[in-house]
């Protein structure tokens, strides 16, 4: 069990307790903890509803062509921009702050 | 107008399934979909992506599911009203349902199956905060006809297949073009990544990487974009026409509006027929909800079956249904037409 901050739209920062051994990712996580992340497609990289900016020092696997290619369409994208569907839950992410991206139109 | 016994909303999989489970009871059934083609999100968003909980399918292609789909239900003729979003909802004297989609085509019919999925797809709209003003006025979401465009300014944004085919076709049609993208790289089609470079060397297309549209200006009508460049800053650019083609992305849409009862974005139905509480109107796939519910398309292929049982009653109050199974009765189309099977 790891724990990652999340903090939504208003601000909030929510601390939540996540599991790496369930074969998780980011966007199901905020999902479970009925945090305001849709996850239209999920988790096939294919509409970046769970598009979260990273806020921490951590080092992530870089994005694959699928989430660069769903990033291209998506909006507010900054360097730091990630789809929370590719992150997979492990324990290198203990401590990881992310914030949600603004709902696009 | 279109008559028929069931008008289903939405031509995804389940939507395509009710034709079935209606046909086996007699049922007619016509279609209306925002997207051009049948399938919703399996055409749309995973048309290459492999479904594994399919029964008797270990694995089988979301667009192959849809063509064996529209085969599995040939036999009952299915209509369609494609490209045009369901609008409005009326209730008639008689009981019946008038349904009017956003170019004014109506329907009507005593049942209403809403299988609307994540509700219909739609342009992803740019978050700047007067394109809404400009709409119709230098602002487009597609290319519908490319003549549109002969001898006009346009600024095309975007970094997928579509943005790149359209700076390709509309290089000779416009007077100038520009492609603006939010990244140095394109991940399009390599041919086309190649052709969009070369042609930018050779002049007919201006290629504005690592920058994004940020504002509209014009008065009345487009005139200007203002052009934001991750490290050169801002500049304005003259144009007659934007067009932002970033794909598309699925909204509830009017369907709020119909009076159904919403939860979360999804219609609350009874999971006894999957009736909502306008009686006459169901509401089946993952556009419901219900206690338990699970987005999987297996359990709205069920919710489609038990649904039509429903719906038989509701259009026949004195009709005794009796169920039979395939293996025994076969498949029958609708008599006096011509039918494949």
């Amino acid at each position: 069990m790891i724990k990652i901050t999340v903090i939504d739209r208003e601000d909030q920062a929510h601390e939540l307790d996540a599991p790496t051994d369930m074969n998780m990712n980011l966007m199901e996580l905020c999902k479970a903890y009925e945090l305001p992340v849709e996850g239209t497609c999920g988790g096939m990289a294919l509409c970046s509803t769970c598009h979260v900016y990273i806020q921490s020092e951590h080092d992530l696997p870089e994005a694959g062509d699928s989430e660069e290619d769903m990033l291209d369409q998506a909006f507010f994208v900054e360097d730091n921009s990630r789809l929370g569907c590719q992150l997979r839950l492990v324990d290198d992410m203990d401590g990881l702050i992310v914030k949600l991206a603004p709902v696009a139109g | 107008m279109i008559e028929t016994d069931i008008l289903i909303i939405g031509a995804g999989p389940c939507g395509l399934f009710i034709v079935f489970e209606a046909g086996l009871l007699k049922m007619r059934c016509h279609l209306i979909d925002a997207l051009p083609v049948p399938g919703g999100q399996l055409s749309e968003i995973y048309p290459k992506k492999p479904i594994y909980d399919i029964p008797g399918y270990p694995s089988v292609l979301a667009g192959e599911l849809v063509d064996n789909l529209m085969k599995q239900i040939e036999p009952f003729n299915p209509t369609f009203t494609l490209g045009e979003r369901a609008e409005t909802l009326e209730k008639l004297d008689n009981g019946h349902f008038r349904v009017t989609t956003n170019r004014g085509t109506v329907h009507q019919a005593p049942v209403i199956a809403i299988a609307g999925g994540l509700g219909s797809f739609e342009p992803r709209k740019p978050p700047i905060s007067n394109i809404a003003d400009f709409e119709d006025k230098g602002v487009e979401y597609m290319v519908r006809d490319p003549e549109f465009y002969r001898d006009k300014k346009v600024v095309l944004a975007g970094g997928g297949d579509s943005a790149l085919d359209w700076a390709i076709f509309l290089a000779d049609v416009a007077a100038e073009l520009m492609l603006v993208h939010r990244r140095s790289g394109f991940r399009g089609a390599l041919d086309s990544v190649e052709k969009v470079k070369q042609l930018s060397e050779e002049g007919k297309i201006t290629l504005i990487t690592e920058a994004q549209v940020v504002g509209l200006e014009g008065n009345g009508r487009l005139n200007k974009v203002i052009v934001k460049h991750k490290t050169e800053g801002e500049r304005e650019v003259e144009t007659d026409h934007f067009v932002p083609l970033f794909g598309l992305t699925p909204k509830l849409g009017p369907l709020g509006d119909w009076g159904l009862e919403i939860e979360k974005n999804a219609i609350k139905v009874d999971t006894l027929d999957y009736r909502t509480n306008i009686p006459g109107i169901y509401a089946i796939g993952d556009i419901n909800t219900y206690e338990g519910k699970l987005k999987l398309i297996l359990c709205g292929f069920h919710e489609a079956t038990l649904m039509c049982q429903s719906a038989f009653k509701h259009i026949n109050p004195d009709k005794k249904l009796s169920f039979k199974y395939t293996t025994v009765t076969g498949i029958a189309g609708f008599e006096g037409e011509n039918n494949s099977q």
